[in-house]
């Protein structure tokens, strides 16, 4: 089943595209351009040369051997696998969007700027804040944009001492590096027996030189933060600003806004929470939504509605500036506003009521057979533990993870968050059936019925995969990173 | 309203709800309180059909004016195969996540290894990542990572001649830490590194330029490597990899780090984005650089397969000692980039760089003959070229001439730079994409304008 690197097929003089030839009139006909010697590339790059059905095999071949939201359940935790539709792909590929260019005069590019600024409207709305801006192009780097917003916002006012972030230890790893890379001193909160914010170890942190409070909600044990109105309180006691992590709004949308619970910024995943593709790690998209207090820091340019279309503004004297080449992810932001113009208002609540239907039912039925050490009741998503069965035979997460892949599912998120031993953070989404997870369930359940005849069967798994587990140890100490 | 994406019936509502022992959804929701629960809907549309949808984006769209493009800074209009579409389509590339189970994921790993094998190939370098987000965030990862490799190095330098927009964000990296950005002049459209020494105190961690740079010229780096290179710093060399076909490498410089933008290589236009950043470095800086990696390897029963390797570089595992926050990245771009390169191979590439270069140079030659434009700087140049203008309102007509013609003739400096001094400016850029005739109802308009 292994598909050989298409370099390996080369043949010197096989092509799979041809130009049309250069019809300029003598003296600018000439094969390669007479740029001086010094400044000519000397060694040609090795690109495989192959004809092009080679290409669409290959490329197939590859396809087939990657498991998608299209092909079964993905119930990666954190990461709100849910249908993508195929309207937003339609849309997206239309020529009057791909085809227009960044630079475009105004006047020519009314029909993009009405889609990002609708879209803002609607996102606004959604998570109860004034703005924001679509230039981030992943959920981190919306983080990275909030938190340099945070940082302008205290430089404004003289509050130069205020370079601690904390932040939860349940928290995805992306907040922490975030506020490291823009020059935050990041300082843990721990998670009470419940797993929520431990409001005792919250308070002595909570002090003149603390600049934000980052938190998930539902956090990353699929559970609400119950106390987030008293925990905002105490943050903006202390003078700090509170920033939410949208990564879990699959869970609320329509229910509540994390505007109303005292969030002063976020950043929500258009690639999670709105359908669009996760293309394989990305191209995402991650907006950042602010309240009145931060909005004069928005990356520029703005956008705004005048009597005569939509303009930019670049004039934001206290804007952070750019944070993009151009204006984001536009094709991202494009499906993420037919799947809003899709679903309305209801759609978008129903779409989370589900979602939240679905992880219960699910945890529900898991639960029979394994610990959900956290909470009683889940939100979007929930995290059980194989610490028991680890115990008893030494079968890990990662072995039911790989026996799941057997069974044709992609697994749940493993080992994270830190905070339960053995993790495995289900998310279903609402897109699942009842069927479709009682099959995984039944699935699911085959896998810990083998745990406890064959621990050692599950050790070797998965065995019907075109490989089997990789040597990732060699992998690191003997890089080999390129053909 | 029913929703096609929530498969549940109202049978299975119930069913479900039993099963998990509350009486309704909504109990479900409790944990929220009284106090955040929403008693309205959210203020947004009601729900539309797909039909509908369609129409709605169809009358959307019309207010999207196309042109024959002459417009580059950073995003180009190329030829691109119609593998490319066809093959970045497949559903389980489109629809699949960052392949953390390497089992069930070989084909995108795979991809992905052939990417960074391409990007090592054409930028001359030894290892690449498996894409950042777009041009300007791989010179603020460069900037990072020269920092990061140079103790007690505070300052990074970057040419004036830079994208302009790529500046922007690099002085938003900078705003509020301990960062700085320095800043070489040019010298008649390129950077000037006569002046490059006298810069180089001890906190300069590295310099970072590009060709061709924000004008379109080339640049010559001669010996820069090396001046560096005896202080303990590092050269980024940003660049259009499609200009890596005719001009000299990165490598071939002696850069450290290349960096850029994979538009030019089979990504569409699309407003801006997605586009797909790419990062190139030597040997001795693989352990520092940022984002996803794969690597080649073998499993349990010694079969070749490939996985995310070096990990311990990043936020899922080092948290705030990562090298980087990046996470989400633009693998489908990427992945059709490498569909690109792989129709093209390199004789195919030399073909489109040196047909845009031909064309380019057509244009300009014809357009320098004309009264009221000059070539500002007789420099090398690619498939861009700065125009200027004796007069702003000579420019205005000629622009809205063109536009009448359904040509978009090209890009205002100053709109990049927001900068008066760069109004009489124009930046054309001209590809393999555009035809003969285009080039011809370009220059006859051209000629009418300014007879």
């Amino acid at each position: 089943m292994s598909e050989p690197l298409l370099i390996d097929l080369s043949k010197r003089g096989r092509k799979a595209y041809c130009y049309p030839p250069l019809d300029l009139p003598r003296g600018f006909d000439q094969a390669l351009p007479d740029l001086p010697e010094h400044l000519t590339r000397q060694k040609p790059a090795r690109l495989p040369e192959v004809a092009e059905l080679d290409v669409v095999r290959h490329f197939t071949r590859l396809s087939n051997l990657v498991h998608g939201v299209d092909n079964g359940m993905y119930p990666l935790g954190s990461c709100t696998m849910k249908y993508n539709p195929k309207l937003g792909e339609h849309i997206a590929a239309m020529e009057q969007f791909t085809h227009i260019h960044p630079l475009q005069d105004i006047s020519t590019v009314q029909g993009c700027l009405s889609v990002m600024y609708n879209l803002l409207e609607d996102l606004s709305s959604i998570t109860g804040m004034s703005w924001g801006s679509l230039q981030p192009c992943a959920g981190a780097h919306g983080e990275y944009t909030g938190l340099k917003m945070i940082s302008a916002y205290f430089l404004e006012k003289g509050e130069t001492q205020r370079r601690r972030v904390l932040i939860p230890v349940s928290a995805h790893g992306t907040n922490p590096a975030s506020a490291a890379v823009v020059g935050f001193d990041v300082v843990e909160v721990k998670s009470n027996k419940d797993g929520l914010v431990d409001i005792e170890d919250l308070a002595p942190k909570l002090d003149e030189t603390v600049a934000a409070l980052m938190l998930t909600n539902p956090n990353t044990l699929g559970l609400f933060e119950k106390e987030i109105l008293t925990i905002s309180e105490m943050v903006h006691d202390v003078g700090g600003l509170l920033y939410y992590d949208g990564a879990n709004l699959n869970a609320i949308m329509g229910m509540a806004t994390p505007g109303d619970m005292g969030f002063d910024v976020l950043h929500l995943n258009l690639h999670k929470t709105f359908s669009t593709p996760h293309g394989g790690g990305g191209p995402g998209s991650g907006p950042v939504m602010v309240n009145d207090r931060l909005r004069p820091f928005l990356p520029k340019p703005d956008i705004e509605l005048t009597d005569s279309g939509y303009v930019y503004r670049w004039d934001g004297e206290q804007s952070i500036g750019k944070v993009s080449m151009f204006w984001g992810n536009f094709l991202v932001a494009l499906r993420a506003y037919v799947y809003i113009l899709r679903m309305g208002s209801e759609g978008i609540k129903a779409a989370s009521q589900h979602a939240v239907l679905n992880a219960n039912y699910l945890a529900a039925k898991i639960g029979e057979r394994i610990a959900i050490p956290y909470g009683k009741r889940a939100m979007h998503e929930f995290v059980a533990s194989a610490k028991a069965l680890r115990h008893e035979n030494g079968t890990t997460a990662q072995d039911l993870a790989k026996t799941l892949i057997d069974e044709g599912y992609h697994p749940p998120t493993v080992y994270f968050p830190l905070l339960v031993e053995e993790a495995l953070m289900f998310e279903p989404t609402e897109s699942e059936s009842v069927e479709s997870l009682d099959r995984f369930v039944e699935a699911f359940f085959r896998v810990l019925d083998l745990a406890e005849r064959d621990p050692e069967y599950l050790k070797e798994a998965p065995h019907h995969t075109p490989v089997g587990r990789l040597d990732e140890v060699r992998a690191v100490k003997e890089p080999e990173l390129r053909y | 309203m029913i929703y096609p994406y929530i498969p549940h019936t109202d049978e299975d509502r119930r069913a479900m709800l039993k099963a998990i022992g509350v009486a309704s959804i909504d109990e479900l929701f409790s944990d929220l309180g009284a106090d955040l629960l929403l008693e309205d809907s959210v203020p947004i549309s009601h729900g539309r059909t797909e039909d509908e949808v369609q129409r709605m984006i169809d009358s959307i769209a019309q207010r999207n004016i196309r042109g024959i493009p002459f417009l580059g800074c950073g995003c180009y209009d190329h030829i691109t195969p119609a593998t490319v579409k066809a093959l970045s389509s497949l559903p389980s590339f489109v629809t699949a996540y960052t392949p953390y189970q390497a089992e069930m994921s070989q084909g995108l790993l795979q991809a992905i290894f052939e990417f960074q094998s391409m990007v090592c190939e054409i930028t001359g370098l030894d290892v690449a990542n498996a894409s950042l987000y777009d041009g300007a965030n791989a010179a603020v990862e460069a900037a990072s990572l020269m920092i990061a490799s140079k103790r007690k190095a505070t300052t990074i330098l970057v040419s004036e001649t830079i994208h302009p927009f790529v500046l922007n964000v690099l002085r938003t990296w900078a705003l509020g830490t301990a960062h700085t950005i320095g800043l070489l002049p040019q010298i008649n459209g390129t950077a000037d590194f006569d002046q490059l020494s006298e810069l180089l105190d001890d906190e300069v961690a590295g310099l970072i330029v590009q060709s061709p740079n924000r004008y379109g010229l080339l640049e010559d780096y001669t010996s820069v490597a090396e001046t560096l290179h005896q202080k303990g710093m590092l050269l980024t060399i940003s660049a259009d990899p499609l200009s890596l076909a005719i001009q000299r490498s990165p490598a071939e410089w002696g850069a450290d780090i290349a960096i850029g933008d994979t538009q030019a290589l089979g990504l569409p236009l699309a407003f801006g984005g997605p586009s797909c950043g790419y990062m190139a470095v030597t040997k001795a800086l693989m352990r520092r650089i940022p984002g996803r990696v794969v690597g080649a390897t073998v499993d349990n029963a010694g079969r070749r397969g490939y996985t995310l390797t070096l990990q311990a570089r990043e936020q899922h595992i080092k948290r705030e000692r990562a090298t980087s926050n990046i996470c989400s990245n633009q693998a489908l771009a990427a992945l059709m980039t490498t569909i690109h390169l792989s129709s093209l191979g390199w004789g195919g590439m030399v073909e489109a760089a040196s047909q845009s270069y031909a064309k380019a140079h057509y244009l300009a030659y014809h357009l320098a003959q004309l009264p009221g434009v000059t070539l500002i700087w007789d420099k090398p140049f690619w498939c861009e070229f700065p125009l200027l203008f004796n007069d702003a309102k000579r420019m205005r007509k000629f622009l809205q001439e063109l536009r009448n013609e359904g040509i978009f003739a090209g890009v205002r400096l100053s709109t990049l730079t927001r900068k008066s001094s760069d109004e009489l400016v124009l930046l054309v850029a001209v590809t393999e994409k555009r035809s003969r005739e285009e080039l011809e109802l370009y220059l006859a308009a051209a000629r009418r304008v300014l007879k």
